[in-house]
């Protein structure tokens, strides 16, 4: 580009360090200290993207964080591509590549622009209406609506930045280093509060910082000069320490905030290699100071949205701190006096300003006169009723305004402009302060709305609060500070104070013009292309609440979540219906306050660290031996050992095998363990268990099964009386720590008299479990001087034992119906028992079995899996476990709830074998069961719930749930799947071994 | 994220912390004697009140206690915390 709208040198701006960048292919040149926005305008583009809707031109409009035009996609490499950036946040970096979204082929030509001619047809709720009909279109539909939905692209490839989380604690948080927050934080950290200053920005100091106005002096000195003073002051107090380029994004209850550091974004490419990328501040804060600023309100008129129309404050700060004019043929539009001091910063550069439009009938300021002064023609009473010019805007008509402001007058004017800058006033930044469940209210006077009660331990000051002149500012920090911190002075107390006020008011909503709104485009939501006309009509189709005008017009949806539009957007619902401002209240603000990337959320958790899991002492082993594994709660379990091209049945089919004719060890050192210890031990078993433990010796095991108070099943396992009035308990692998918990709440809240404690020693003991016809002499190999025999160690007994100098427990129990020994040894043995076991089964042809083939043993012998077999909704009664509920006992967790009208129905589901008919069918798990097939709809009596291919039985079987299932013996049922129906009968569900000779075998 | 005053470790995040639904709920002491009415009064009512209410928590993440909490489910705020089997500090 030709066109250089550098004007002047700035302080802010490294003008002597060139930077290169591309933007839509194109090489430009900025400097460094530019934003993409600043040097784009510097380079006099203005056109940088298309609306969303009606792909309108859009230029930049703002120089912050709520810009709603100027949304970017940052280079093209599909790892670390960023979608939907702010321009006006960017800061631009050698080899910066920055593309415009949401138009093809071209930001200049743009096809879709089509839909701005199409517009009538494109009215609010336009998706809503059209794509309902007919229902079975809307798969077509959806691919053209998702193909031009959204507007950047998203990244394609993982991130491979790195994104770090961190915690902060401090005592005062300050969000914003404006003014307001450089004096809240210098008394805060003065006076011993640890102090955290957050400012999004790469500067600190706001709008303050360029404000080198004669009518704004803080004792005889520029605002500025003073404010830069005080930034230099505060860099050295101890107590505060300073964040910039750090956005606060959520601001939750009990002041605990989330805030985004970045770190790399501005650096050169070089520079940004193997470093953190952003950081997510994690902060929990005694106090919290939200100087949060205001942020200046567009005008709502015919054509509103053309390149060129900017915030007249984005205007100034281009100029002042960028040295950017924004145009050569400037005109400002306004209902405040902001504009004016716009048109004193673009005068005092030499940058021509053609009119200032007023819709206000008078203003009597100190920054009038300077204007009067400057010979710059102001219209009073005047609103822009129309602009021309489609990728730029060239000219404005405007028109007198009526005493009532609802209609104009007189003739039309025709003013020429480059660059319209406008204000509609300020709207103080409350979403962080909302956020945190602050309650507002609206100030009539300046048509906002303000804080009123604050939730938690907090202040908000500044503009924000709705303090928007200099002095306001000041005094009210002076007074809510020292109540606020509890501090009996500032040192601010005594400042003189010299200010120009806006005193004249006057707020139009929606602006009148020549045309009746429908057959304007006066844009409220400029993102989302949402127009003074769409909200009518929403109005007038019968939508009320705010939220739902919200939602079928768009406005305030974008990434910008409103900030421009929304004020508006209320106030001519207000207009429109006859609603106070306070009483239409606002749509909620919820975080994050600017978007955040999804690395920055997740932080280190990504990769192997995403979940984290438990892996017993025995894992590398079955890793070296090509296990598959499978998740059991948080633990990596031992699925089935492959060998060779095996497939999962055929080693499943040969482990089981194995494991009944030779023998099978299975690691078990996820099971849940608990140590009971107390004198009431055997009286807290009692309780808590459904059968007997008061006579249970020492040295011997028992099975036990624990219900939930409502009678349902809730887990199960062994229980081993290691001596008078210490037991072993073993929980199910996933329920081990909700059992621990569920215990300890009856202990400490129902039976605090009883003398137990609890311990969880899960991670303590490895478990390995032999199992099979040669265990015996496997263990006997490894620990040769234990009595082994049936007399001395008979099933479901105990003995301590010692391998070398290591001490172990073993256990004489079986969950597969062979014989089996578990042998418990500290953790760290664990690998090397496994080892031992190995070896010394060599001989026996000892096979490494998984929880695939311990489930299907289990079934052969009828034995349940809680939460397999069971879904808490099945009593012991239902699983024909009636053996295991004690009936001398006189309470126990659930008895009570074994007899309620619902328990004792004979039609609930009961747990039963199943047989098909064909034994080399294989009946799928979770496959419905049905009796009739001929009625409509079909009944459904229950459903499988473990269902394997037995090899040691050659034949199918199945455990399910059926309704009334207990007195169905032998009924012949069906399992209708989709392509057959499946001959079943009901059977015992205990298929091997039923008089349990295999257990001594 | 609420911090919790644990009365036995003093102020944590919320994250260490269960909650365990309304306090002073006690076990029925002779449930057989009950009535399958009064059986699911004890089993299945709960107040969920909006407001002030007496709750149980637990430190499932630290010192493993129970015990009892007076918060406003309204806003969160908690106003007290005390050991099981004392009496609730505010009615």
């Amino acid at each position: 580009m030709s066109d250089n709208l550098r004007t002047s040198a700035s302080k802010f701006i490294d003008q002597t360090t060139r930077v290169s960048f591309k933007f839509d292919g194109k090489t430009y040149f900025g400097f460094k200290g530019d934003t993409l926005a600043s040097a784009l305008l510097a380079n006099n583009v203005h056109l940088v993207g298309r609306s969303f809707k009606y792909h309108r031109p859009r230029g930049i409009m703002t120089s912050g964080s709520e810009e709603p035009n100027a949304i970017i996609q940052i280079n093209k490499n599909s790892s670390v591509t960023e979608p939907n950036v702010r321009a006006t946040e960017v800061e631009i970096y050698d080899g910066l590549e920055a593309s415009s979204q949401n138009c093809w082929p071209s930001v200049n030509f743009d096809i879709g622009g089509i839909n701005n001619i199409l517009s009538p047809l494109l009215p609010a709720g336009f998706y809503y209406k059209t794509f309902m009909w007919p229902a079975s279109f809307w798969e077509k539909y959806e691919y053209f609506i998702r193909k031009s939905a959204g507007l950047g692209q998203s990244p394609t490839e993982p991130d491979p930045d790195i994104y770090d989380h961190n915690y902060v604690h401090c005592d005062v948080l300050i969000i914003g280093g404006g003014i307001s927050g450089i004096m809240a934080a210098k008394i805060s950290a003065e006076n011993n509060f640890k102090t955290l200053l957050l400012e999004e920005k790469p500067n600190l100091g706001g709008t303050t910082i360029y404000q080198k106005n004669d009518y704004f002096k803080i004792n005889d000195q520029y605002s500025s000069e003073w404010l830069e003073k005080e930034i230099d002051q505060i860099k050295n107090l101890k107590n505060l320490e300073i964040k910039t380029r750090t956005s606060v994004a959520a601001y939750h209850g009990y002041n605990y905030l989330l805030a985004r550091e970045n770190l790399t974004d501005h650096l050169p490419i070089e520079k940004k290699q193997n470093t953190i990328r952003q950081r997510l501040l994690k902060i929990r804060a005694k106090k919290v100071i939200t100087a949060t600023g205001s942020i200046e309100r567009p005008l709502i008129f015919d054509n509103n949205d053309r390149p060129g129309i900017m915030l007249s404050s984005a205007i100034k700060k281009y100029a002042d701190f960028y040295g950017v004019a924004c145009g050569k043929e400037n005109v400002l539009f306004t209902n405040n006096d902001t504009a004016y001091e716009t048109a004193i910063s673009l005068n005092n550069k030499g940058v021509k300003v053609n009119a200032i439009v007023d819709i206000r009938e008078e203003n009597k300021s100190d920054l009038t006169n300077e204007i009067n002064n400057a010979g710059i023609k102001i219209y009073n009473s005047y609103t822009v009723i129309n602009t021309k010019g489609y990728k730029k805007i060239n000219k404005i008509t405007i028109m007198k305004l009526s005493k009532d402001g609802k209609t104009v007058t007189d003739s039309k004017v025709d003013i020429k402009c480059d660059c319209l800058g406008v204000s509609g006033g300020w709207t103080p930044a409350v979403h962080l302060f909302t956020q945190s469940g602050g309650k507002l209210k609206f100030d009539d006077n300046d048509n906002i709305f303000i804080p009123n009660k604050y939730p938690s331990d907090q202040l908000s000051i500044g503009s924000c609060n709705g303090n928007l002149e200099l002095e306001d500012i000041i005094s009210n920090i002076n007074v809510s500070l020292k109540n606020f911190l509890k501090i009996d002075k500032t040192n601010f107390e005594k400042l003189k104070i010299n200010s120009s006020k806006s005193i004249s008011k006057r707020n139009i909503w929606l602006l009148p013009s020549n045309k009746t709104v429908s057959k304007t485009k006066a844009f409220v939501d400029f993102q989302n292309d949402a127009t003074a006309k769409d909200i009518k009509l929403a109005l007038r189709e019968g939508f009320r609440s705010i939220e739902h005008v919200k939602r079928y017009t768009t406005t305030g949806m974008g990434t910008d979540q409103g900030k421009l539009g929304n004020m508006n957007a209320l106030g001519i619902i207000s207009d429109t219906s006859n609603v106070k401002m306070s009483d239409l209240g606002t749509t909620t603000f919820r975080p994050p306050y600017t978007p955040l990337t999804f690395g920055t959320i997740v932080g280190r958790n990504v990769g192997e660290f995403f979940d984290t899991f438990r892996k017993t002492p025995m894992h590398d082993w079955h890793v070296q031996y090509k296990a598959k594994f499978e998740n059991v709660g948080q633990w990596k379990r031992a699925w089935y050992y492959p060998k060779g091209n095996e497939s999962m049945h055929d080693a499943v089919q040969r482990e089981s095998k194995a494991a009944r004719e030779g023998a099978g060890i299975l690691d078990a050192s996820t099971l849940g363990k608990i140590d009971i210890q107390g004198s009431d031990a055997s009286e807290f078993l009692n309780r808590v268990y459904t059968n007997a433990w008061s006579k249970l010796a020492v040295g011997k095991c028992r099975y036990g099964l624990m219900l939930n108070e409502d009678g349902m099943v809730y887990d199960d396992g062994v229980t081993t009386r290691l001596s008078e009035n210490h037991y072993i308990m073993t929980t199910t692998t996933g329920g081990a720590a909700n059992v621990l918990g569920k215990l300890e709440d009856y202990l400490q809240t129902e039976w605090p008299e009883l003398d137990v404690y609890l311990t969880s020693v899960t991670d303590h003991y490895a478990t390995a479990s032999v199992c099979g016809p040669n265990s015996k002499k496997i263990i006997s190999k490894i620990i040769p001087n234990l009595d082994l025999s049936d007399e001395s160690f008979p099933h479901m007994s105990f003995k301590n034992a010692k391998i070398g100098n290591i001490k172990c427990r073993v256990m004489r129990i079986s969950f597969t119906g062979e014989q089996s020994y578990e042998i418990n040894i500290q953790a760290n043995y664990g690998k090397s028992l496994w080892e031992k076991c190995m070896e010394a089964g060599n001989e026996f042809n000892i096979t490494p079995y998984g929880t695939e083939t311990m489930h299907l043993l289990r079934a052969e012998k009828g034995f349940i899996i809680v939460g397999q077999d069971t879904d808490a909704t099945l009593t012991p009664i239902d699983l024909q476990m009636d053996w295991i509920v004690s009936k001398k006992k006189y309470d126990f967790i659930g008895k009570r709830s074994l007899y309620r009208s619902d328990t004792i129905r004979d039609d609930r589901k009961q747990l039963v074998g199943i047989l098909t008919d064909d034994p080399n069918e294989v009946l799928e798990e979770g496959a419905q069961i049905v009796a009739d097939t001929s009625k409509k709809p079909v009944e459904m009596l229950g459903h499988i719930t473990s269902s394997y291919f037995s090899p040691n039985l050659n034949k199918s079987i199945a455990l399910g749930v059926v309704k009334g299932g207990k007195n169905m013996m032998g009924q012949k049922l069906f399992v209708p799947m989709k392509d057959k129906i499946i001959n079943v009968k009901i059977a015992d569900p205990v298929f091997l071994d039923k008089e349990n000779k295999r257990l001594n075998a | 994220m609420f911090i919790i005053n644990c009365p036995y470790c003093g102020e944590r995040e919320q994250s260490e912390f269960k909650a365990g639904g309304e306090a002073h709920i006690v076990r029925p002491k002779q449930p057989t004697e009950l009535s399958d009415d009064e059986w699911a009064e004890y089993l299945f009512m709960r107040k969920n009140i909006k407001g002030i209410q007496l709750e149980r928590w637990v430190h499932i993440h630290g010192c493993r206690k129970w015990f009892n909490m007076v918060r406003d489910t309204s806003n969160d705020q908690i106003h007290a915390v005390y050991k099981m089997g004392e009496k609730p500090p505010i009615k």
